[in-house]
């Protein structure tokens, strides 16, 4: 009896509570009015063709749909199909995975490596550097000037060159050679890669605090290498994360240039990727199930690497 | 004009040794030659004489330049099925509108989630910070699900409405707005303004730099778009589309392509180059704090 009396203004407080707490919420939303207003065009196409795409792509992957005939149900059937009778998805993920294990990280210490260098220079020369590193990456399709260096024939200027200075006595097909073919699309990856976070890595690097390289000094810092390690790159972190989502993501999604370069679809297979296969899959046999399927495997995959990079980061120097 | 900061430094910073300078110089350069070699060449190509294209063994650079190519260009402008200007003009007005529109929209966006805290202020963020850990080539298959059911398909707006919600611009001008002074905000609130009034004559003017890098980020991916894949009328298609026909197509328009890529190549660059350090003005707050 007693216990029950007690708890009952109890009650009533949380119940005064959690209706204060929406009265707050509605309060708020009222006086967020223009926010949401201001951010509306924005978020409405956001929500069109990112957020409502990628939860499409999640549920069709669970049906078989060609977009003619209603989706029909398949439950976990296209994710079994993916992993155990498609050996061309198997070469595909084996590529992606070879692929951005050393275009990631290669090109994410280049942009840190040529941004720190270039930050030593005179404000003008910094000025030339930047566009030179920077400009394949906003160059378009300028890459297919890559098809004439690595061209197959005699007229290649790399094997003009080979078979000049006496290396080679035949001409090798660059782009029609499994052998070869994915290191030349790595290489031309690498040399279009160095985006925005070169750029971001540039505006870290000019916006460290000068006291804390003069304090170092004194407190025994004697090289460059010590004063990066120790100083740095710990004031630099904001920037490292930033600079690392937008690499892995690139490494995760090559397609373009493996098409362009190596054709499609490739040799054998041999620079066939999952983003490929995926639009192999949905653009030309039209099985939308399936192809979700790959797309939402890509997804996976794409975010759950930059979290866990994310973590390890951050994890750096605290 | 010396190439390092050296005598500046060995006052300033005493931790450098020249011969260490050197070697990472002389790096830099290497790797210099190695970005540069392909834009060089690409710019002599559009200047060599037919013969030269087709030389053997291939050469480097132009010997006898000449502007032909570009004479070329200006008259297969006109002459086929679907004159070489109308793809100019598509991709012109690909990139201007999904360029400006992005730069508005975004700039809407940022200033409320930038400066203040309302209910889901927080989700809206992580939701596009998580959206900048994949690629649109997730969203392809739905993409063009809603976009028949809107009746894009085959029209400009499949290109330029998307584009104008390009993640990545909405999370650097929110980085860049964030270091607004709040103050400033402040007084003109006393003032009287309204939140849009404070926007438009307040925030933008200030925010430039970010206008630019956004501008930069999102011009060349317009700038070089073939049409995707949800534009298939000719008259409809880009100039990126044009030369890779025209590439495809070989020889007797190698000239012209030559032109058309340097075109392509050296418009988003220039603005680069004239932006720069604007660019890097707004990199500067372009770090994920938490």
């Amino acid at each position: 009896m007693d216990v029950q009396e007690a708890e009952q203004p109890v009650k009533k407080a949380a119940l005064s509570k959690k209706e204060s707490k929406l009265s707050t919420l509605t309060r708020e939303l009222k006086k967020g009015k223009h926010y949401y207003i201001l951010m509306a065009p924005y978020m409405i196409i956001f929500t069109m063709f990112t957020v409502v795409p990628v939860v499409v792509s999640f549920f069709l992957s669970f049906f078989s749909f060609n977009m003619l005939e209603l989706p029909k149900f398949v439950g976990w059937e296209n994710y079994a199909r993916l992993f155990l009778s498609d050996d061309i998805f198997m070469i595909s993920l084996k590529n992606t995975l070879l692929f951005a294990a050393i275009t990631g990280p290669v090109s994410y210490i280049a942009c840190f490596i040529f941004a720190w260098i270039i930050n030593e220079l005179t404000p003008k020369v910094r000025a030339f550097m930047t566009v030179i590193f920077y400009a394949p990456s906003i160059s378009g399709n300028v890459f297919f000037i890559w098809l004439i260096i690595f061209s197959g024939d005699t007229y290649g200027y790399l094997n003009g060159f080979l078979m000049q200075t006496g290396f080679l006595l035949e001409p090798i097909q660059w782009l029609r050679d499994e052998q070869y073919v994915l290191w030349v699309v790595i290489l031309v990856q690498l040399w279009l890669s160095l985006g925005t976070s070169f750029l971001a890595f540039i505006a870290g690097l000019q916006t460290i605090d000068r006291s804390l390289i003069e304090a170092g000094a004194m407190d025994g810092i004697k090289n460059r290498w010590q004063e990066l390690w120790f100083i740095t790159l710990p004031s630099m972190k904001p920037q490292l994360l930033f600079g690392a989502v937008l690499q892995i993501t690139m490494a995760f999604a090559v397609a373009d240039i493996s098409m362009a370069l190596a054709g499609f679809p490739s040799v054998n297979y041999a620079a066939h990727t999952v983003v490929t296969h995926l639009i192999d899959y949905g653009t030309i046999r039209f099985e939308m199930g399936y192809a979700s399927a790959i797309a939402t495997i890509l997804f996976i995959l794409m975010v759950s690497t930059n979290l866990l990079v994310q973590k390890l980061i951050r994890g750096v120097g605290t | 004009m010396a190439l390092f900061q050296h005598r500046r430094i060995i006052k300033k910073r005493l931790n450098r040794s020249i011969p260490v300078t050197i070697m990472l110089f002389a790096f830099l350069m290497l790797f210099g030659m190695f970005m540069a070699i392909p834009l060089v060449y690409a710019i002599n190509n559009a200047f060599k004489p037919l013969d030269e294209l087709f030389i053997f063994p291939p050469r480097f650079f132009v010997r006898n330049p000449t502007l032909e190519n570009f004479f070329d260009l200006v008259a297969v402008m006109g002459d086929s099925w679907v004159p070489l200007s109308r793809y100019f003009a598509n991709t012109i007005i690909i990139t201007v509108f999904g360029t400006v529109g992005h730069i508005i929209f975004a700039s809407m966006a940022a200033y409320p989630l930038a400066k203040y805290k309302f209910p889901g202020s927080r989700v809206i963020f992580s939701i596009v910070v998580l959206s900048l850990m994949f690629s649109p080539h997730v969203t392809a298959i739905p993409n063009y699900i809603v976009m028949s059911q809107l009746g894009w398909i085959d029209t400009h707006a499949s290109l330029i409405i998307p584009a104008m919600a390009f993640p990545l611009g909405l999370f650097l001008m929110k980085q860049f707005m964030e270091q607004l002074p709040d103050a400033m905000l402040e007084a003109a609130k006393i003032d009287g303004a309204s939140e849009y009034r404070i926007f438009w004559t307040i925030v933008m003017p200030n925010v430039k730099p970010a206008w630019l890098t956004l501008l930069i980020l999102q011009f060349p991916v317009l700038w070089g778009t073939n049409g995707g894949d949800f534009v298939y009328s000719e008259e409809l298609k880009t100039l990126n589309y044009a030369l890779e026909q025209i590439t495809l197509g070989g020889i007797a328009r190698a000239g012209v392509g030559a032109a058309v890529a340097l075109i392509l190549m050296i418009v988003p660059i220039t603005l680069f180059v004239i932006s720069q350090s604007k660019v890097i003005q707004t990199m500067s707050t372009s770090g994920m704090k938490d």
